[in-house]
Order: C-alpha cells, then structure tokens, then sequence
C-alpha cells in the first residue's frame, strides 16, 4: 500500500548465522500492528498513531485507512522492548494492537 | 448550519466544555460503574485487555503477568479523572486526555456488550439494546468532539 516507511528494512537480519536461532533472534525485528475493529472511531486512531509514534497527520490518516480497509497495519518496529512498550501504549489507549517477527 | 462545537481550544490554551447537566451526570456516573467492573474478570472487557502476542501463548502470559497490573492502573486512572471533573467547565489538555481515554474505554465495554458492527448506526426504539445504544452513541459524539478539539491549534 505504499504506507510503510522503508526503514522497517534497515535491521541486521542477516549478519548472524541464521541457523542459529538462539543467537539470531535479539536482532530480529518486530513489528507492531494495530488490527481493524468496529469500535474505535476513525479520527481516533488518527491522532493515537500522530500523538504515539510522531507521525504527522497525512502519515497518521494513511496509516488508519489501510487498517480500515485492509484489517491491519504494520504502525512501528524496532526491539523486543520497544515493540513492547509501543504494545502497551496502544493498547492504553484502546487499541487493538499486537507485535511479531517481522517476516 | 454546523452545531457549536461543545469543546474547544481557548486562546490561553485550555479547554471549554459545554454540557448539560444530564450529559454531567452520565460522566459522572458511568466511571464509577466501569471501575467496579474492573476488578471482575467480566467478559465485556476484553477489549481492554487485548493480547499482545497471537500466536505465542507462552510469551503472551508473560507479557500479561508483567503489564497487566499497569494497564489496569492507567484505564483507572483516566475513568477517576474523568468522574473528578466531569462538572468542569474548563479542562487542562491533561484532562482532556484523560477523558478522551476514559470515553474510549467506556465505548469499548459497551461496544462489546452489545456486539456492534461497523454497519449498525440504529435500532428500533422497542429493541431490548436501545437505551444501551444510545448511552454508545452519545459517547461517540462526545469523544469525537474531544479529538477534534485536541487536533486545534494550540
């Protein structure tokens, strides 16, 4: 959909041995996705991702349309902890939001 | 002819809220009920507690036995603020914040009992849900309002 920014890529994926679970897995990243649901308005979601993450409002929007169009949508990445704490944020606010490996 | 919006920015960059006193008495009343429910393992409250790990059960209890606590606090901490000034007729932006989650987590509990989907906007006056549904749909209005008047200009 063209709404993710490009450096979601940028994380060494492929320095470590990929055999190797145990050591590759504190390099993978996460990624952070908000689900579509019935109940949370439209122009709130908006400004959560604006207000959360920095997004500016065209950023933001875009964001919450693929969400409400495609059911879901990648809204940060980065560590465990990070992804993690992005996790919690949003669901403070109502969210429906969970994190995986990023495939 | 737009309606005069009910909150709003002020030039000194706090808020004014006009409410009828009925309205008051709804935010007034409705966080004290959730707050109760809080402590139950009610099942109209799952969405306030979504899972953050779908498809790992083993680091998703983790996550729930590290957070969980925190999370309940936060939900708590927006819905007493919202009882605590539900009569103000101005509100630092803190506040509001607090009340747009509070609304939020109100319209998620409610929006779970009644089961809504993005197609339902009505029901007829004799349907059992109704008065419910329109305790949802006020708060709708109201928090939309509230996000609105956030995105001002400060």
């Amino acid at each position: 959909m063209g709404c993710i920014e490009p450096t979601m890529q940028l994380a060494p994926t492929e320095v470590l041995d990929p055999t190797d679970d145990a050591v590759a897995e504190p390099d993978r990243p996460w990624v952070v996705i908000v689900w579509n649901d019935p109940i949370n308005l439209m122009s709130y979601v908006a400004w959560v991702f604006q207000k959360l993450f920095g997004y500016n409002r065209d950023k933001a929007h875009r964001l919450m349309l693929q969400v409400h169009h495609d059911g879901r949508a990648v809204v940060s990445n980065g560590s465990r902890e990070k992804a993690e704490l992005d996790v919690f944020r949003l669901h403070e606010h109502g969210l429906w939001a969970t994190m995986q490996h990023d495939e | 002819m737009t309606p005069r919006k009910r909150v709003r920015r002020t030039r000194r960059g706090d808020f004014e809220v006009r409410l009828s006193e009925g309205e008051r008495e709804l935010l007034r009343s409705l966080p004290v009920q959730l707050r109760d429910l809080l402590d139950t393992d009610d099942p109209s409250l799952v969405r306030l507690f979504p899972p953050a790990y779908l498809d790992d059960p083993e680091r998703d209890a983790e996550y729930q036995r590290l957070m969980r606590e925190d999370l309940l606090a936060r939900h708590a901490d927006a819905l007493g603020r919202l009882e605590a000034t539900a009569d103000a007729t101005r509100l630092a932006e803190d506040e509001l914040l607090a009340w747009m989650r509070a609304l939020n987590s109100l319209r998620l509990v409610l929006g779970t009992r009644l089961d809504v989907s993005e197609d339902l906007h009505t029901l007829p006056d004799d349907d059992p849900r109704a008065p419910t549904f329109a305790v949802y749909s006020y708060l709708g209005w109201l928090e939309e309002q509230v996000v609105d008047a956030l995105g001002e200009p400060g």
